[in-house]
C-alpha cells in the first residue's frame, strides 16, 4: 500500500489501508517522497501491520506530479508481485494508481469502501444510491480506498525496511512542481479524511459569517466544508466545496449549516454516517436525509450548539 | 496552439441513475443525458487559449451515437471541429480501455494540448487525464485552476487540499481543469447555427485499430449491485430558543461527542 504522510506523520487513511490490506495478506507499506520522510513513519506502520516498509526517497520523486511515484511503485510491483496494490482515494494517489495500472497492465477500481478476502471491492456509486461489488479481471488489482471507510485497528509486527531504486526516467519528469502554496489554516483536519465535517451554505449570507461555522468546527475538531453556492459566491475556497463538482466526504458526522441540500450537494455527502441540519426553511431538501434537523435561525442555533458543546467538554 | 478538448455525455445527476440488470453497465439510454459539467469548463479554457494564441480547437468524445448532442454543444460554444469515436463494440469499456481508445483517436489529429475536465459525474474516478498522460508519454498538468502559456511552456496552478502547487511542463501535454478555472460561456445563437455545419469525423474501433474492446475485455467487472434504500428523514424539530442545546443532546446521546 502507498503511504499517505505529511509533516512527519502517517495520515489516518494509511492506517485504514493497512487494516484493509491485512484481509488480503501481509501488507507491505511503500513510502515515497523527499529524502528523510520515511524514518519517522516506520514505527506507526509496523504498529498497524506492515511487515515490510519500502522506502523510495529522492528530490525527483517529490518534485514532479504523480509520474515518478508511479514509476517507482510500478517497478516495485513488478518485482514483488503482490496480491493487490492499495492507495488512498486522494487526488494525487488516484493519479499514481491509474499510471501504475497502465504500467503493470492491470485493472483499476477507485473509491472502494471495503475489500473482501476474495479480492473484490465494494463501492458506493451514484451518490450512494447503489452499492456495487467489483473485481479486477486483469493483472494485479490496483484499488483506491476512500478515507473513513474502514476502521483502522492496530496489529503490531516487526517491520523490515528496504530501500528501493528511485532512478526516474525523463518521461516521468514532465510536470515539475515549482512552488507549493498553502491557502488555509492547516491545523484543521483535511476534508476527506475528517471524522466530523461542518459545512456552510447560502444561508450564511456572506463570507465573514463563516466564522460561525468555523467556531463550531473547531469545538468539534472538525473540517470545514462549503456548498457550491458559498464557494461560487467567493465566501470560502473552492477546495472546501462538498458536492458533485467538489469533494465527496463520508464522515461519521456531517453538520449542514444553512445548506438547502440540492442534489448537487447531496451527491457529495449523503453517505455520511450521521447527518445533522440547521436551516430556516422547513421545506429544505436537506431535512429529507438528515438524522436530526432543526428548523431555525442558524445565527442563534449554531452559536448555542457551539457553547453547549464547549460547556460539556469543559 | 492546437487544442483537443475531451468531452463526455453523462446521465443527468438529477435523474435516477442506475446500472442495467442485463449486463451491469451504466444505463445510459433510459435517462436524460447532458454534457459532463466540468467539460464545459474544459471547452471554455480551450477557447480562451485559442483566442490568446491562435490555432484550432477540436472536440473529441467516445460514446454512443447520442453523444453527438454533446459534441454539438461544444461546437456551438465555439470549437472548430469534432471527432466522435463511436461503436457498439465499445459498450462497457472501462477507464483504461477508454483512455486507450482516446489515445489512438488523438493520433489522428495534430495537437499541442489535450484539455479535459478533471472528473466526470457518472463514474467520478478522476483518472482519465493521468491515464492519458501515461499512455501518451506527455506531462500530466492536472487539476488546474489557472493556466498560462509562455511559448512552449504551460504553467498551471494545480489545486491541492492545502491550496495549490505551481506546476510547469512543455507541450505536448495533457491538462485537466477544476471548476474554479473559469466561467463557461453560453453558446450564442450564431454559434448554435454555425455548429450544425462544422465537420464531425466518426471513428469506429476498427478505424482506430483497436482490439480487446468492450465489456468482454474490460480490466474490471461488476459482479453484483444492489439499490440502497434511500436515506430516510429522521427527527426534525423547530427551534424554540433551545435548538442548539437539542442538537448537543442528540449528539451526546448518540455518542458522537
Amino acid at each position: 500500500m502507498l503511504v499517505e504522510h505529511a509533516g512527519g506523520e502517517v495520515k489516518k487513511v494509511s492506517l485504514e489501508l493497512l487494516t484493509a490490506a491485512r484481509v488480503l495478506g501481509e501488507p507491505a507499506a511503500v513510502v515515497l517522497g523527499a529524502p528523510g520522510v520515511a524514518a519517522p513513519l516506520k514505527d506507526k506502520l509496523a504498529e498497524y501491520g506492515a511487515t515490510t516498509v519500502y522506502v523510495g526517497e529522492s528530490d525527483d520523486v517529490d518534485g514532479y506530479v504523480a509520474a515518478p511515484k508511479a514509476e517507482v511503485l510500478a517497478a516495485l510491483v513488478g518485482g514483488v508481485a503482490p496480491a493487490a496494490v492499495l492507495v488512498a482515494a486522494t487526488a494525487e494517489s488516484r493519479e499514481v494508481a491509474a499510471r501504475v495500472a497502465v504500467r503493470t497492465g492491470s485493472g483499476l477500481v477507485t473509491d472502494a469502501v471495503g475489500l473482501a478476502a476474495d479480492g473484490t471491492a465494494t463501492q458506493n456509486v451514484f451518490g450512494g444510491a447503489t452499492v456495487v461489488r467489483s473485481r479486477v479481471t486483469r493483472g494485479i488489482p490496483v484499488i483506491a480506498l476512500r478515507p473513513n471507510s474502514v476502521d483502522a485497528t492496530p496489529s503490531p509486527v516487526a517491520a523490515e525496511e528496504r530501500v528501493v531504486d528511485v532512478s526516474i526516467s525523463d518521461a516521468a519528469r514532465g510536470a515539475k512542481i515549482v512552488e507549493r502554496v498553502a491557502e488555509q489554516k492547516s491545523s484543521r483536519p483535511e476534508l476527506t479524511e475528517a471524522s466530523v465535517v461542518v459545512s456552510g451554505g447560502r444561508g450564511l449570507g456572506g463570507g465573514e459569517n463563516f466564522a460561525v461555522v468555523e467556531r463550531l468546527a473547531d469545538t468539534l475538531g472538525a473540517a470545514v466544508g462549503a456548498s457550491r453556492a458559498a464557494t461560487d459566491a467567493g465566501w470560502y475556497p473552492h477546495t472546501s466545496q462538498v458536492g458533485q463538482t467538489g469533494v465527496t466526504v463520508s464522515p461519521q458526522l456531517y453538520i449542514a449549516v444553512g445548506i438547502s441540500g440540492a442534489i448537487q450537494h447531496r451527491a457529495g455527502m449523503q453517505t455520511s454516517k450521521t447527518i445533522v441540519a440547521i436551516n430556516k426553511d422547513p421545506e429544505a431538501p436537506i431535512f429529507e436525509i438528515a438524522d436530526f434537523g432543526v428548523v431555525g435561525d442558524l445565527f442563534t442555533v449554531v452559536p448555542q450548539l457551539t457553547e453547549e458543546l464547549a460547556r460539556r467538554k469543559g | 496552439m492546437n487544442i483537443v478538448v475531451l468531452v463526455k455525455q453523462v446521465p443527468d445527476t438529477w435523474a435516477e441513475r442506475k446500472l442495467s440488470d442485463s449486463d451491469k453497465t451504466l444505463d445510459r439510454e433510459s435517462v436524460d443525458a447532458v454534457i459532463n459539467e466540468l467539460d464545459e469548463y474544459a471547452v471554455e479554457e480551450g477557447l480562451r487559449l485559442k483566442e490568446a494564441h491562435g490555432g484550432e480547437v477540436t472536440v473529441l468524445t467516445m460514446g454512443p451515437a447520442r453523444a453527438a448532442e454533446t459534441i454539438r454543444k461544444a461546437l456551438s460554444m465555439g470549437a472548430d471541429k469534432a471527432i466522435h469515436v463511436t461503436d457498439d463494440a465499445l459498450h462497457g469499456s472501462d477507464a483504461i480501455q477508454t483512455a486507450t481508445a482516446l489515445a489512438k483517436a488523438l493520433g489522428t489529429v495534430e495537437w499541442d494540448l489535450v484539455i479535459a475536465g478533471s472528473e466526470s459525474t457518472d463514474a467520478r474516478m478522476s483518472v482519465l487525464p493521468a491515464l492519458l498522460s501515461e499512455l501518451l508519454g506527455v506531462p500530466q498538468l492536472s487539476r488546474a485552476r489557472r493556466v498560462t502559456v509562455e511559448g512552449s511552456t504551460v504553467r498551471i496552478e494545480r489545486q491541492t487540499d492545502a491550496g495549490y502547487d505551481v506546476v510547469e511542463g512543455s507541450v505536448p501535454a495533457v491538462l485537466s481543469v477544476v471548476e474554479k478555472i473559469n466561467e463557461p460561456r453560453y453558446p450564442s445563437f450564431k454559434g448554435i447555427m454555425q455548429a450544425k455545419s462544422k465537420p464531425v469525423t466518426t471513428l469506429s474501433a476498427a478505424d482506430l485499430g483497436l482490439t480487446d474492446v468492450g465489456l468482454g475485455s474490460a480490466y474490471t467487472r461488476v459482479e453484483e449491485f444492489t439499490q440502497r434504500p434511500p436515506r430516510e428523514a429522521g427527527q426534525v424539530v423547530k427551534d424554540e430558543g433551545d435548538g442548539g442545546v437539542k442538537i448537543a443532546e442528540y449528539l451526546a446521546s448518540n455518542k458522537l461527542v
